[in-house]
């Protein structure tokens, strides 16, 4: 069946606190196999961007589209998004296999026990599966979070700042896994302060700087030496430089 | 990507009752503090009143609902709090079950944790203050059921506001007592005219109470949930 | 528009302008001060209760008002709830806080005034006093939740919830409250205390009494806005002002 509607689209999504604009206008849609790094400054709006998407929040204009559906007001939309963030959001007294077929459970997979495994295998936890969560250090506890977090096969995967916490071998298990994840058709979002790692996955990069994407590229034309400079006059300069060659 | 169908509003509910249930299970912290607490303060109240002057017989239905209130409060405070340490309750919410399955889920782990802990306290009770076992306890077990569906549909919302207060502690009793007021009025009288040896039939105009309050807060704390939430 | 001036304009009086002092709420003491002299000095006492009999002018005006203020605050708190309106949200807060302070005059002029009729200080079966107690316990809590918690949305929406269902919650405890002394006594009292046909100058006293007392219950809610509007005012500033 051809898929005419994007991955994921969001449309002049704007979010308020009170008086302060977190996330002011953001426009982006993402196709299958897409995956967008998504870079700026803390307090950018980009973890709220996120749980914006991920239908955590509402956003006070604009709408989320996953798959054509409205996020806020079809179920089936949110069950397409899966969402890892800085905390585990894991239950430590459970164990890995525990939390993954909940999850599982939860998204109504229809072979629990097969998709956990598989899930738990991909990011080379399977073996520390059956002790308790707590007994794991933060980076197996962080692989176990994204197993939990793509068990049920999601369309779109948000990830915050998903490389924090993990050493040599988690971060290359997470690597290959966004690979995986947007060779099957899966559309991402990463969050990431790391431009090295960001962009070794990723299609598109975006900079967020107070609420707003102030740019946007394709990674394939993008040189990332000059990027990186960019970037940091960018975020250093808190305004859009008009001369891009800045020396690194 | 094949259509899967997420559960339902009560599968999703006892989905979440089993999972809740499976953490007190394993950690069993909670459950024997409440089960401890229950027990000592049925022995201690035994002594707070003279024998001579009231007989344990008319003592015990007073001593139940107190023990029952405040082992509950102690269970409930845990309720939301398990979800905090790794924001467990986000990954809950971005799920497609609905906001109304956590809340029924929470609460309905919330009871069955409450029964457990009755299991024992009743026949402690019993033991202790002499009861006659028999048709009225029974029937009063029946009416700590009732009882117990009110205080944990209030007290799990409570529980879910709480947790994002600084005085978590302080303010679930606070909320959640004035609203047992009525569970407690109407159980407490209906079960000391049971232990007396009226029949059921003569407390039923308590019991209709009793079951209209279930029935409203059950709905109106589902309704409410979704309030409490930062969204 | 800086927010400043948004917020500024969103307060229903400019501060510069306001008077310092709040005519009205003079007004309304002036007024509650006057009846009391004409209740004490120039209503003739009761034959069987005396002088504490004068005690009901305050009782039952403020019983009146503390209602009034509390169901303001039930319905302001599903206007807000529902609307998200920040301005519903400080009506309700100001009407609660007022409220508990009636509360409060119902309920130490109570057993007062209970104790000359009844011979004890607390009667249970005194619907309306126990259901007052009940009530007073609600919008307490009520307030403290206010006080727990620093973000102003979830302030707003949590107080809401928690207003609706106590207002849920006092049918539920008249109710329990009637079946309890219903149980306990048959309808008491030597002396009733609320008699139907009052001679006609305690009638004008008592109706004057309520009069006074509600005026000064919407004077005192009014002045708690309005402070309510420019301690908001001074929060947002002061935001404002450690977020540059």
């Amino acid at each position: 069946m051809a898929q005419t509607s994007p991955a994921v689209e969001v449309s002049g999504v704007s979010r308020t606190f009170g008086r302060r604009r977190a996330v002011d206008g953001v426009d982006f849609s993402l196709d299958a196999g897409d995956c967008l790094a998504l870079f700026g400054p803390n307090g950018a709006g980009k973890t709220t961007l996120l749980r914006l998407i991920a239908g955590l929040l509402k956003p006070t204009a604009g709408a989320v589209h996953v798959g054509g559906r409205s996020l806020r007001s079809d179920a089936t939309a949110r069950a397409q998004v899966g969402l890892i963030s800085h905390q585990s959001m894991l239950y430590r007294a459970l164990t890995p296999r525990e939390n993954v077929e909940f999850a599982a459970r939860l998204y109504g997979v229809p072979d629990v026990h097969g998709a956990a495994t598989r899930a738990l295998e991909r990011m080379r936890i399977a073996d520390r599966a059956d002790a308790p969560v707590r007994a794991l250090s933060r980076g197996l506890q962080q692989r176990v979070s994204i197993a939990r977090a793509i068990v049920h096969e999601p369309r779109v995967v948000l990830l915050d700042e998903p490389y924090t916490g993990l050493d040599a071998a988690g971060g290359a298990a997470l690597t290959d896994m966004l690979h995986l994840l947007r060779s099957s058709g899966a559309a991402l979002v990463l969050v990431t302060h790391n431009v090295d790692e960001g962009l070794a996955v990723a299609s598109r990069a975006a900079v967020m700087l107070a609420g707003r994407v102030v740019r946007t590229d394709d990674c394939a034309t993008l040189d990332a030496r000059a990027y990186q400079a960019d970037y940091r006059a960018l975020v250093l300069g808190g305004s859009v430089p008009a001369d891009l060659s800045v020396p690194a | 990507m094949s259509e899967r169908r997420p559960p339902g509003l009560f599968c999703a509910a006892w989905l979440v009752a089993r999972k809740d249930l499976a953490i007190e299970y394993r950690t069993r912290t909670a459950f024997f503090s409440a089960l401890v607490f229950a027990v000592l303060a049925l022995t201690i109240f035994y002594f707070t009143w003279d024998e001579s002057v009231i007989s344990p017989n008319d003592r015990a239905p007073g001593v139940l609902w107190v023990v029952l209130t405040f082992s509950a409060l102690l269970g409930l405070q845990r309720s939301f709090g398990l979800e905090e340490y790794d924001r467990g309750i986000d990954a809950l919410l971005v799920s497609p079950i609905g906001r109304e399955s956590i809340y029924l889920g929470k609460a309905l782990g919330n009871l069955l944790f409450l029964c457990a802990i009755q299991v024992i306290a009743i026949p402690a009770l019993a033991l202790f203050y002499n009861l006659p076992v028999g048709r009225p306890l029974l029937i009063v077990t029946g009416i700590v059921g009732l009882a117990m569906i009110g205080i944990v549909a209030v007290g799990t919302l409570f529980s879910a506001m709480a947790v994002n207060t600084r005085l978590a502690e302080l303010l679930l009793p606070m909320l959640s007592l004035p609203f047992f007021v009525p569970v407690l009025m109407n159980a407490a009288q209906a079960a000391t005219k049971i232990f007396a040896g009226r029949p059921v039939a003569e407390v039923w105009p308590w019991l209709k109470v009793l079951i209209a309050f279930d029935i409203v807060f059950v709905v109106a704390c589902t309704i409410a949930f979704p309030f409490t939430l930062e969204e | 528009m800086t927010s400043v001036s948004q917020s500024a304009a969103a307060a229903s009086v400019a501060p510069t302008t306001r008077p310092v002092f709040d005519w009205v709420l003079g007004l309304a003491i002036a007024a509650v001060a006057a009846v009391y002299v004409r209740a004490i000095y120039f209503t003739p006492a009761e034959a069987l209760q005396g002088l504490a009999q004068k005690i009901y002018y305050v009782h039952v005006a403020a019983a009146i008002d503390a209602y009034v203020a509390v169901s303001i605050t039930a319905l302001m708190s599903l206007v807000a709830l529902w609307l998200r309106d920040q301005r519903a949200d400080r009506l309700a807060e100001s009407s609660a806080e007022v409220g508990i302070v009636f509360l409060s005059v119902v309920l130490t002029t109570g057993p007062i005034w209970g104790h000359k009729i009844w011979g004890t200080w607390w009667a249970w079966w005194e619907m309306r006093l126990t259901l007052t107690l009940f009530l007073w316990f609600v919008v307490a809590a009520y307030l403290v939740l206010r006080g727990a918690i620093e973000d102003d949305a979830m302030r707003a929406r949590y107080s809401a919830v928690l207003a609706i269902l106590g207002a849920l919650l006092i049918p539920f405890i008249h109710l329990s409250v009637y079946m309890f002394a219903a149980r306990l006594h048959p309808m008491p009292v030597v002396l009733k205390p609320s008699q139907p046909s009052l001679p006609s100058e305690m009638l004008t006293t008592f109706v004057l009494s309520v009069c006074a007392f509600t005026f000064f219950c919407a004077a005192l809610i009014r002045a708690r806005y309005r402070y309510g509007i420019l301690r908001d005012l001074a929060a947002s500033l002061d935001a404002e002002g450690n977020a540059a």
